[in-house]
This record gives C-alpha cells, sequence and structure tokens, in this order.
C-alpha cells in the first residue's frame, strides 16, 4: 500500500519538472555541431571544391550509398565529374567524413531531409555542395598535396623545398 | 632441396633461390621494394632485411638483405627477430620522409606496393619536421603519366626499361639525392613495353595516362581475366570494367606465355571497346532500325537463311565459338576463312609444320631458355612484341659456354659478368629491327635472299636439305656462320612469321629445324586467333566468292571481319553485288558493315566468353567484363545459337554454354580434341559459391545506378561462366584460369601476384592456364623443296612488301587515341639508290598504280632497304595495301 502511494507521489513530481518534449516543428532541437545528419560538400579557403574524386569515401562506405567519378580539369585539378549520394540507404554512420583526406565530406546537424518519393532522396553533387568551409576551416589539400594541380608550383606548398635543379652538382 | 630455419621453424626449400624469394614462396610478408621476381635483386632499397644467424648457437646474428642471400642447407634466419624489425620500420621512415601528401589524387593509390609495405611495416607518423624534395615532371608521351616527387629510388624502372626491355630514352640523371628518373627531354616514351613501368614501378612516379580520363580505384573495378586482341601471341590480361565502360588492361601473369608484362598496344588498345563507332544498333534493310528488338530481329535474319543457300565467313579476330557456331548454323561446306587464299595457304604450311613434329614450337618462356636464335623476316617488335622482349631476355643472357656460378637472380653480378657478350642471335630481314644491336649478324635482305639464306643455312647442316640458289659470296659466307652458331646450340630457335607473307620463309625455317634435329620453331601469325581459324581448315575468302559467283547463294553471313581488309576492294565490291542478302554481325563500324544489308551488333572481347588460339597452338579463354545494357550486345557465337535454335525448332532458352560449343568444337573437328579443358564448366563452384568478379572492397552499388531508378536492379547473372558479375561468392584463391584480379590480404597492388604462384616466378597455383592443341606427332618425311623463281622486275617495277607497325598495323588498336597518334602516316619506302634514280627525294610524293587504282603517297627514303624493294605499311585503318605481296607497277612522276 505504502509503495503504490510512493509511486504516485514520484510520478506525479514529473509534472514540476522541465519538458525533455518540444514542440518539434515550431520548436528546433538544439543539436550539437558534430551530430552526423545530412552530408554535405565543401568548399576550400579559396573556394573551390574540396573533394579530389580519391573515392575513400565511397570505399569506407558500409552500404555503399556513395558513387563518383573522378576526372581533372586543365590543371590537372581532380575533382568529381560526378558525386552521388542515395539517402535511402544511408545509414549516417560517419565513415565518410572519417575516411576523407581532404576535409570535403562532412556530416552537418540536420536531419529534415525527409521526403514522400525515395527517388528524391538521391543527391548528385550540386545538392550536396555547399559553398562554405564547414567545420573546418582554413585547411586546402593541393598545398599541401605535392603535385601541381594549378593551386601553387612545384616546391611552394607547405613544407616543400624548391624543385630540384637535375643540372646541379652541388650536394 | 635444402632445410632452412625461418624463426626457428624448419623449411624445406629449393637451392638456388634467394632467401626472399625463397620466404615468400612459404607465404612469409617480407616488404621489399627493387627486388622484382623478373629482373632479379640489386640490393638497393635495403627494404627485405632479415637476421641470419651463424648456427644454432648464435643469438647476436647479422642483419643482411635477404634478396642478395643465397639459400643454403641448414641456414637459420630470423624475420620476426626485433633488429629486422625495427630495420625495416626505419627503411621505410627514411623513403617517407620525402614521399608527398599524394595519396588522394594519385592513381596508384589502393594498388600501391609503397603503400602495401608501409602498412606491413607499421610506419604511419612522420618524426621528419623538414621539408619535402621535389621535382619537375616530365611529358612522356601519350600513355604514361610522370610525378617524379613520388620517387622512392629504387630504381626499378630503369632496370625494366634499360636493361630488361632494351629501351634507350630512360634513364636515370643527377647524383646523390637528387637523382632523377626520365627522359633527357620531354618525349614520348619509344620502348615499346612502356606500360610495364606502371606496374613495375611500386609507386605512383609511372601510371597510366588513359586510366587518367576514367579514373577509377582498383577496388571498385570489375574485372575479367581476359586475353589480348592485338597479335597472335595471346598474352594474358585482366579486362577492367567501372560505369559501363573498359577502363585498364593490365597484365594477367601466366609463366607460359607473357610472364608479369605485355605491350603497350596490348595494354593500351582497348578504347575499341567504347568508341563512339561501336555499332549500337540492329539494321534490317528497308526496315526502322529503332523497332528493332532481339526477337524480331532473330526472327527476320533467321528467315534469310536458306540452308544450302548461305555461306559464312569467318574471321581470325573472333573466337573459336563464334567460329564454330557460324560453321554450325551454315553447315562445314559452307564455311570459309575470311581472309585472303595467299594467307591462309601460309597458315596452312604453318599449321602442318607445327604438326609435323620436326621442332618443338616453344612457348614465350621457352623462347627465353633458348641459346642462338635466327629471325627470318621478321620485325618482332612490330609483329609480335612480347615474343621481342622474350628474345632480348635469351640473348642477354649471355652465350652458353659462358658458365659462372652465379645464381640467375643476382642480375647486377650477372649483368657485369656478361658484359656485352650476347647468345648468338641472328636477324635476315629487309629493314632494321631494334633487336639488330644485340645480333651477331643483321642482315638487310630482300624476301628471296632471306629465303634463299634460309635454305643455305639448312644446306649447311645437312646437306641432305635443297640447296639454295642465287646467293652471292659473302651471303653464302653468312649462312655458314649462322649453320655453325645454331649446329652448336643446345636449344636453337627458328622464328618466323606471316609478316611478309612468303611461303618460302616457312619452308625455309622447316627445313633449317628438321636439319638441326633438335630445334625449336616459332612462327608469328597476323592476328590473335589466325592459328584457330586456320586449324578449322576451311578454305579461304576467294573460294567463297567464287562459290558466289558460280552458285545461287543468296545470303552470305560475315562474322566479325573487315573484307576489304582482306582482298582488294574491287574483289569485294563485286562479291557484295553478287550477294543478294549481305548478313554482318561486328562491333565496330567499318566498310563492310557499311554495306550490309543485315546488320548484327555483337560484344568485342570485353562483353564477350570465347577462346583464342595463339601462335603455339595454345587455346586460351577470355570472359565477360562489361555487362552491356543493350540486349543486342552479346558475343556472336550467341547470335548464331539462337539463329541456329530457331532453324532447327529448338527452344532459344536452352542455351549453349561456352564450354559445351568447346565440346562440340572437339567433337566436330578432331584435331581440337581437349580445347574444353581450356574453361572450366559454367557449374564448377568453390564451396557452392562462385567466384566474384568484384572485390570485396567494391563501392557504389547502391548508388552508381540511382539517379536512373533509386531501386537496385537485379544485379547481372552469368550463366555461361563459374564466375559473379558481383562482390559476392568466394574469397580465396580461385583457379588459375579464371583469377579476375590479384589481390592478398595486406597485398593490395600487383605484386600480390606472389600469392598465387607455387614458387615466385614459376606456375600459378594448379598449373598455367591454357591448354596446347599442337601434339606433333605426324612426323615430316622429307625437306621442302626449294621452288625458286626469280622475280623479273623491269625498270620501273618494285616488289612491294608490307611493313608492320606496332601502332598501326592492328586494326582494333589504332582507335586509342593514343595509337593513332603514333601510328604513321601511310608512305611508301624505298631504297637511297632508287630514290636517288628516280630523282626522288624523302617526303616527295610517288604515285603508283596497284589493282588498277592509281596512289599516291609521301616517300620515306630507307638507306638499309634492298634495291628494287619497296614497303608499305601493313593494315592502317585508312590505307591498306590489299595483297601484301604484288609486284607493283611505279608510275612515278618525275619530279620537276
Amino acid at each position: 500500500m505504502f509503495s503504490i502511494i510512493r509511486s504516485i507521489w514520484l510520478t506525479s513530481l514529473h509534472m514540476f519538472r522541465k519538458r525533455a518534449t518540444i514542440e518539434y516543428p515550431e520548436h528546433k532541437a538544439p543539436l550539437h555541431p558534430r551530430y552526423r545528419g545530412r552530408i554535405v560538400l565543401t568548399r576550400d579557403p579559396d573556394g573551390m571544391e574540396r573533394c579530389v574524386g580519391c573515392y575513400l569515401c565511397a570505399a569506407a562506405c558500409p552500404v555503399d550509398c556513395i558513387a563518383l567519378q573522378a576526372t581533372e580539369d586543365e590543371n590537372h585539378r581532380r575533382y568529381p565529374e560526378f558525386f552521388r549520394i542515395n539517402f535511402s540507404r544511408c545509414i549516417f554512420c560517419g565513415y565518410c567524413e572519417e575516411a576523407c583526406p581532404t576535409y570535403a565530406i562532412q556530416l552537418i546537424p540536420d536531419f529534415e531531409i525527409s521526403e514522400y518519393d525515395r527517388q528524391n532522396l538521391v543527391y548528385e553533387k550540386q545538392d550536396l555542395l555547399i559553398s562554405g568551409e564547414g567545420k573546418y576551416p582554413g585547411y586546402n589539400y593541393y598545398k599541401v598535396a605535392g603535385l601541381d594541380a594549378g593551386v601553387k608550383n612545384k616546391g611552394e606548398g607547405d613544407n616543400e623545398e624548391p624543385p630540384i635543379d637535375i643540372h646541379s652538382l652541388l650536394p | 632441396m635444402a632445410t632452412i630455419y625461418i624463426d626457428n621453424k624448419a623449411y624445406e626449400v629449393k637451392e638456388g633461390k634467394n632467401l626472399l624469394e625463397t620466404c615468400l614462396t612459404l607465404g612469409f610478408n617480407l616488404p621489399y621494394f627493387c627486388w622484382h621476381p623478373a629482373m632479379g635483386s640489386v640490393g638497393a632499397c635495403r627494404q627485405c632485411a632479415v637476421k641470419v644467424f651463424k648456427d644454432e648457437t648464435d643469438t647476436r646474428g647479422r642483419i643482411t638483405m635477404s634478396c642478395m642471400e643465397s639459400v643454403s642447407n641448414e641456414l637459420r634466419l630470423s624475420i620476426s627477430d626485433a633488429d629486422a624489425v625495427q630495420f625495416r620500420a626505419n627503411i621505410i621512415e627514411w623513403l617517407m620522409t620525402n614521399h608527398p601528401h599524394d595519396c588522394a589524387v594519385c592513381d596508384e593509390g589502393g594498388s600501391c606496393h609503397l603503400q602495401d609495405m608501409t602498412v606491413m611495416t607499421g610506419h604511419n607518423y612522420r618524426r621528419f619536421e623538414y621539408k619535402k624534395r621535389t621535382y619537375q615532371n616530365q611529358y612522356l608521351g601519350p600513355f604514361i603519366n610522370h610525378e617524379m616527387n613520388r620517387c622512392i629510388q629504387c630504381y626499378r624502372c630503369v632496370r625494366f626499361y634499360k636493361d630488361y626491355a632494351g629501351g634507350k630514352d630512360l634513364d636515370v640523371f643527377a647524383a646523390h639525392n637528387h637523382v632523377y628518373f626520365g627522359r633527357s627531354e620531354d618525349g614520348i616514351l619509344q620502348n615499346e613495353f612502356s606500360g610495364n613501368l606502371a606496374e613495375v614501378c611500386p609507386t605512383g612516379v609511372f601510371t597510366d595516362k588513359t586510366l587518367k580520363e576514367h579514373y577509377t580505384r582498383k577496388w571498385d573495378f570489375t574485372s575479367a581475366p581476359s586475353v589480348c586482341q592485338h597479335c597472335s601471341l595471346g598474352c594474358n590480361i585482366i579486362a577492367a570494367e567501372r560505369y559501363g565502360e573498359l577502363r585498364q588492361i593490365t597484365s594477367r601473369y601466366n609463366g607460359e606465355v607473357n610472364g608479369y608484362f605485355i605491350c603497350d598496344r596490348g595494354r593500351f588498345g582497348y578504347e575499341f571497346v567504347n568508341s563512339p563507332l561501336r555499332i549500337k544498333e540492329a539494321k534490317l534493310r528497308d526496315e526502322n532500325s529503332k523497332d528493332l528488338n532481339k526477337k524480331n530481329l532473330l526472327n527476320k535474319t533467321s528467315a534469310l537463311i536458306t540452308p544450302g543457300k548461305t555461306i559464312g565467313i569467318g574471321s581470325p579476330r573472333t573466337s573459336m565459338e563464334s567460329n564454330f557456331a557460324l560453321r554450325k548454323l551454315i553447315g562445314a561446306e559452307n564455311f570459309y576463312q575470311g581472309i585472303s587464299e595467299q594467307e591462309a595457304s601460309l597458315h596452312k604450311l604453318i599449321l602442318e609444320v607445327m604438326n609435323s613434329g620436326i621442332a618443338y614450337i616453344p612457348s614465350l618462356k621457352e623462347v627465353e631458355e633458348a641459346d642462338a636464335i635466327l629471325v627470318l623476316g621478321e620485325d618482332l617488335h612490330n609483329s609480335a612484341p612480347m615474343l621481342a622482349l622474350a628474345v632480348r631476355q635469351a640473348i642477354q643472357k649471355g652465350p652458353s659456354e659462358l658458365k659462372t656460378s652465379l645464381p640467375a637472380w643476382h642480375s647486377l653480378a650477372l649483368k657485369e659478368f656478361i658484359q656485352q657478350e650476347h647468345a648468338p642471335l641472328f636477324i635476315a630481314n629487309p629493314l632494321k629491327t631494334q633487336l639488330d644491336e644485340l645480333a651477331q649478324a643483321s642482315l638487310n635482305l630482300s624476301p628471296a635472299e632471306i629465303i634463299q639464306l634460309g635454305y643455305a643455312i639448312a644446306h649447311h647442316i645437312d646437306s641432305a636439305s635443297p640447296i639454295e640458289h642465287l646467293l652471292s659470296e659473302s651471303l653464302l659466307k653468312e649462312a655458314k656462320a649462322i649453320a655453325k652458331a645454331l649446329s652448336k646450340a643446345k636449344k636453337p630457335l627458328i622464328i618466323t612469321g606471316t609478316s611478309s607473307m612468303q611461303e618460302g620463309l616457312v619452308k625455309a625455317a622447316a627445313n633449317i629445324a628438321k636439319s638441326l634435329k633438335t630445334a625449336n620453331l616459332c612462327f608469328v601469325e597476323h592476328e590473335c586467333n589466325s592459328l584457330g581459324l586456320a586449324m578449322m581448315d576451311a578454305p579461304p575468302l576467294e573460294e567463297a566468292m567464287k562459290h558466289v559467283f558460280l552458285n545461287d547463294t543468296d545470303t552470305v553471313i560475315i562474322l566479325e571481319n573487315d573484307l576489304y581488309r582482306r582482298t582488294s576492294s574491287g574483289n569485294v565490291d563485286r562479291f557484295f553485288e553478287a550477294c543478294k542478302e549481305i548478313i554482318v554481325i561486328d562491333h565496330l563500324h567499318n566498310k563492310t558493315t557499311q554495306k550490309a544489308s543485315v546488320l548484327i551488333p555483337t560484344g568485342t572481347f570485353a562483353e564477350s566468353d570465347g577462346t583464342l588460339i595463339n601462335n603455339e597452338g595454345r587455346a586460351q579463354s577470355f570472359f565477360q567484363a562489361l555487362n552491356a545494357k543493350n540486349e543486342l550486345i552479346q558475343e556472336s557465337w550467341r547470335w548464331l545459337n539462337e539463329l541456329f535454335s530457331l532453324q532447327k525448332g529448338i527452344s532459344i532458352k536452352d542455351r549453349t554454354s561456352p564450354h559445351e560449343l568447346l565440346e562440340e568444337i572437339a567433337i566436330a573437328m578432331p584435331q581440337f580434341k581437349g580445347i574444353a579443358q581450356a574453361v572450366l564448366q559454367s557449374d564448377f563452384r568453390i564451396n557452392g559459391q562462385r567466384i566474384p568478379r568484384e572485390p570485396h572492397r567494391y563501392s557504389g552499388r547502391t548508388a552508381m545506378n540511382a539517379h536512373d531508378n533509386v531501386s537496385e536492379p537485379k544485379p547481372a547473372q552469368d550463366l555461361d561462366t563459374p564466375m559473379s558479375f558481383t562482390m559476392e561468392g568466394y574469397r580465396g584463391e580461385p583457379p588459375s584460369s579464371i583469377i579476375p584480379f590479384y589481390w592478398s590480404p595486406g597485398w593490395n597492388s600487383v605484386q600480390s601476384v606472389n600469392k598465387f604462384q607455387i614458387e615466385i616466378g614459376g606456375a600459378l597455383h594448379g598449373g598455367d592456364p591454357g591448354i596446347r592443341l599442337i601434339n606433333n606427332k605426324e612426323g615430316m618425311s622429307s625437306y621442302y623443296d626449294n621452288n625458286f623463281v626469280p622475280i623479273e622486275l623491269k625498270d620501273q617495277e618494285w616488289l612491294a612488301i608490307p611493313v608492320q607497325h606496332i601502332y598501326g598495323s592492328d586494326e582494333l588498336s589504332i582507335h586509342t587515341p593514343g595509337v593513332t597518334e603514333r601510328s604513321p602516316q601511310p608512305y611508301i619506302g624505298l631504297n637511297k639508290l632508287d630514290a636517288e634514280n628516280l630523282n626522288l627525294q624523302d617526303g616527295s610524293k610517288v604515285t603508283f598504280e596497284t589493282d588498277g587504282e592509281e596512289v599516291t603517297l609521301p616517300l620515306r627514303i630507307i638507306t638499309e632497304l634492298p634495291r628494287k624493294v619497296a614497303i608499305l605499311p601493313h593494315g592502317l585503318q585508312d590505307f591498306n595495301c590489299h595483297l601484301p605481296i604484288i609486284l607493283r607497277i611505279k608510275n612515278l612522276k618525275k619530279s620537276r
């Protein structure tokens, strides 16, 4: 008998607690910056696409929902010709973000991507690409990579010596 | 056999090998860079360190490079010794101090030996704080991309390019930590084997430029074991597909045939598969091709085929299955070889010699073991490049008298020891060849002289052999010297072929082989299935034409063959006019397909299963890599089989697998006995599982077609082979004939082939694929007679002979832009004195008459060309010298 009264008392106390439920469409849930939601493709500080089409995100994806094709511009800068994520398959595990060597692919705190038609969950590059740098500002892969892709000349990157003069005999 | 102890465990191993090979053969993962199974050891990279102990009691041991240490009995070594492990980790760390942060944009990534070795040694953090060395790159032509920053100075590229393949234009420059691997100046890499640099280089310095155009990682390919279609040698290749395109060809190891390498024509000549000239729609005379689906195309085509009134023309560039399916459909008596009478009789003669048992027909591997070689009338670098590479290895091994205790893998020591001593090589060819530099004698002679030289050599060895005619004193002397060298050799090899279309060459070579008694004899043909078609023993194209002109044949079926390449266009035009219905089955538009009243699209080798017979009579199967969405693109043999079913009233659903077809071939033509063993039955399974064509890391399955339809389609089924088009299936090692790609845990690069071999550089597990069909038994009773008919050449007459070009002479590879770039423009070549007599300079226009047509071509003055011989390039896309050997009347406009 006592325990029943105690339970009713404890339950009633919850009436005066702060509510955990939010009125969702009117009120948005506060999400952490590292929340794994919708996937975007970011740009480097120069405003160019960060994605270099290395296929690592596609390889890391456990549900194989990323398909892309790498191509090159006239400066031999590699970028994706198409980049497609099938969000109807995506499990938002974030492995693609972990695999990305250029900080191009990022999961952002946005989950509002429901659709009535499943076909609309197939996102192409123009749907994925945002104009900013996302969570990792300041990084430009082609500045630290060895090759010349029109971003810097050989030897002008971070931590690079000027190109070797092979005719030199000096040590 | 010797016993060695690796980490205190005893192993029985073969003597004469080095420790690295031995450890890899035993299945240990030992990192290495500079060593290559085909090129031996130089001990340059210091990566394969192990600890060797003096005896059981020795606890200190010494660190040594396993690639430079011979196996000896009771040798004790440790791979897992802490010092050795640390040593190997340090080496990688040093190599990586300058390696750029490039993997994401490097084409080697995912199939990179350096990545594998770095992971294997455990190096993962760059402690070196200083700057990275950089280099400028070079333009190396349409096939190879250069990114010198990535170099780890293993020297494999120059060792392959210069020492192994005989290239001249790639070298190492500068000194100390500045060494540079490249050309002295930008330009196209000239060597015919430059593509192998992409596989030989352990990292991404040299990569495949054609792959760059549609770059795909190794793990994303759907690959299939295939056989090269661009010459008669039948090198094994891996064909790799992504997004419905054929994207890369790499070499597939076959210890008996091509070993680790393939030539550039084979590697880069694949782009015809993706060509805009591909036939994608069927065409039926007077019908709207849009409405043609498979069913009504079959029905309408079948209605045109009347038994007895239809003939079929086969092709040397399609599979045995397709040729046989055509023969089955129209009856053996109505089947014709789609090659000229001249070529067909040449093939017949070659087959006769091969079957006669006078000589052994060597594989490419066995060519490398020859100790004296005679090449008659072939420029191997252009007609059968990998054979040239094999000849080079045989010759560079040095003469057999040169005895040494040095093991075969000790390449640098052997090179020093051998110096310029070469095994005897003799070349007689109208033009200079690249092998001349290795030859004891290279003679630039007219075809008739080469033939007579051959007879003279045979006559010198055995006087019962018919005597030569009309040979100069100096050539007789040469013949004597060649005869002497050949008879002294233990494994003499005579190479000739169909390049210059001379029956005399085959006969002379056969006579030499017979006189030598224990000779090897190797023939080179034009196309990938030339020998297979010849073995079918059907009448040639001219007979087919005669048949149509004389009988009321109304329909002709032409199987994957451009007849305009076979005989003069006048003849072909007349032939087509005489035919009522011309059914053409082909994959690329050409002059013949334009004449077709019924045009049926078909799959290229990448879209087909099939079997080819190479120049040594080896039947090898290739498998489908690409699954065309278009239902009309299917193998020719399937079309023909379905037509056969319709004709006979059998249900089309009862499929005939390639294996069943091959069994039928063996029953219908006993000369093909055993051919069915070349391919596994379609119900072959390992643990109930198929062999997957896709690696387990294959990506994008649920997104690659999602733009069309988000619901994934059912994966393509493969009912013909034991392989699947998916990544599901047996993950262990597949049987040697159906290895779709090389991969082993920890070994993502092509070097993983080590794990598939019984011993390093030896046969694949279960034996190298391919079945040899030539079992020489019949015995050649007598020598071929020397039917010498002197050619009378008038003042204005020249003997025109065809010349092969590695880039250009092949019908299919020319569709690769890089090959087109390197293909010669049509020209006529004349001797300098001849040109002077005619008052012509290099580049002047020469007009001559052939087949009643007047042709004008620019002149190339060729100093070494014998007089009164003119050369014309063979098989160029827009210029065909139809009958390769004709006496041409030069109607020369006097210049000025």
